[in-house]
């Protein structure tokens, strides 16, 4: 069972912001810790910001979600930029271009439980899910 | 210990200090973080932990002051992320290790050369790398009559690429027949295969001797390699033995001049490399007269003896820590009574 409940247009820096919020206020609603809920926000920073920095615009969508736990939160990055070329490569640390200490790719992979990845010439989308425990 | 205990411990602690100010208590939280770090606690949650015990300690704690809590969360969340960095890059060390050892492994094997049984000389090499795998070589061969080839190489740079050239180097060397084959011939064979096979920039020096049992004369070329000895059992002195020729791998084809030695008995042939030459002691690289002075010091034991012995003394020089692969060979031609 999956339930949509809000996405967040990306298209200027400042929107990165609103998806963090946004999706921190969902992730309280939930029920997730002081933690998760700031690991879930940068985890969205990242995502956003890649989206903002790579793709000039997508969005960033919020899923409730139920599997391995009955509540998760899923975060979906869906762009229309040029894609990944070599996908291998961006789950690198030290790969990551966006610079700065930015954690890049690997760095949402180790603060969410589930990632997925899929990116083709006309885009990218990313499904990263945090599990209530 | 779960989170529960773990938060039930640490509010445990907290309450104990903040009454008496213990210094004991203190130490039982160092103790404690000990705990948390081997669990994979991240520095976040330790934060939230420190949160919620002091909630518990201080209910009415003023609004501002639980905000900070959160704004020091959010702070945290990449020193955790780095924390988790760690440990996965721990793991990955330990199974780059556990490849490089097979493949030192592996080089030894693959480049194992016997010293040969020979009547009329007494023979011995060390060859130890700086990292795990050499860069350093040394081969022999002994043909029919008895007669020795000796190789000893050195390839710019160090390391896993060194390595891989060392192997190439050995299987040409193994290409070609075992009859007396003249060192001149040998270095502008093996000119050709590393001209072709290397990538610019890496070359190698090699000293080929070839050791005449029946005339006791020692040929030798030289590709650009360290300068050898020769200890002269009657006079006590060095005399070196230096070649002349281009390293291997610069030009497409090089020619390489033969020298010729008359060996006496008693006198012994030293070849080394420059991790013997180059040698520090502190900041300052020793002098040749130093190397031919430790060699001096046991050059009547026997040869495995006398390179074992000379390496042991360089090895504590340099604080037994080699910056470069270190090969010595030591031939000497047997007294008349040894034979």
């Amino acid at each position: 069972m999956k339930r949509k409940l809000s996405s967040v247009p990306i298209t200027k820096e400042l929107d990165i912001v609103g998806a963090r919020q946004t999706g921190r206020n969902i992730a309280n609603d939930l029920g997730f810790g002081s933690v998760d809920q700031a690991r879930i926000a940068t985890a969205i920073s990242e995502l956003a910001r890649n989206i903002y920095l790579y793709a000039d615009e997508g969005e960033i969508i919020f899923q409730q979600v139920e599997g391995v736990a009955p509540v998760g939160l899923k975060v979906i990055a869906k762009d229309s930029g040029p894609g990944i070329k070599d996908i291998s490569k961006a789950l690198i640390d030290g790969y990551s271009t966006s610079g700065g200490l930015g954690a890049g790719l690997p760095g949402v992979k180790r603060l969410m439980d589930d990632f997925d990845i899929i990116s083709t010439d006309d885009g990218t989308t990313i499904h990263v899910i945090k599990w209530l425990r | 210990m779960d989170t529960k205990q773990e938060l039930s411990l640490y509010t445990e602690l907290l309450k104990e200090y903040v009454d008496t100010n213990d210094e004991k208590i203190l130490y039982q939280a160092e103790q404690f973080s000990r705990q948390l770090m081997q669990d994979g606690i991240s520095p976040e949650e330790i934060v939230e932990v420190h949160f919620t015990a002091l909630h518990e300690i201080i209910p009415d704690m003023d609004q501002r002051v639980r905000d900070s809590f959160y704004f020091l969360i959010e702070t945290m969340i990449y020193y955790g992320m780095a924390y988790q960095r760690y440990f996965e890059m721990k793991e990955e060390e330990i199974s780059l290790r556990t490849e490089i050892d097979v493949a030192a492994n592996m080089q030894n094997t693959l480049l194992k050369t016997e010293i040969p049984n020979s009547e009329a000389l007494d023979i011995g090499a060390i060859s130890l790398p700086a990292r795990q795998m050499s860069g350093d070589y040394y081969h022999f061969v002994q043909d029919d009559e008895k007669n020795i080839g000796v190789a000893i190489a050195d390839v710019s740079g160090k390391g896993i690429p060194a390595a891989f050239v060392m192997s190439m180097i050995k299987y040409a060397m193994e290409s070609f027949p075992d009859n007396r084959m003249y060192p001149r011939l040998i270095l502008k064979l093996l000119n050709r295969v590393v001209e072709r096979n290397v990538e610019t920039g890496m070359f190698v020096s090699m000293f080929y001797g070839l050791y005449d049992t029946d005339e006791h004369k020692f040929y030798f070329a030289s590709a650009g390699h360290e300068p050898g000895f020769i200890y002269r059992h009657e006079t006590k002195t060095f005399e070196e033995i230096r070649g002349k020729g281009l390293l291997l791998g610069i030009e497409k084809e090089s020619n390489y001049e033969q020298f010729e030695l008359d060996v006496d008995p008693g006198d012994v042939i030293i070849l080394l490399t420059d991790g013997v030459t180059e040698c520090k002691s502190g900041d300052r690289f020793i002098e040749q007269q130093e190397v031919l002075e430790v060699i001096q010091k046991y050059i009547d034991l026997s040869s495995d003896k006398l390179v074992e012995n000379a390496y042991k003394h360089f090895e504590r020089l340099q604080d037994f820590q080699l910056r470069d692969d270190f090969t010595l060979v030591a031939i000497r031609r047997k007294d008349e009574k040894e034979v």
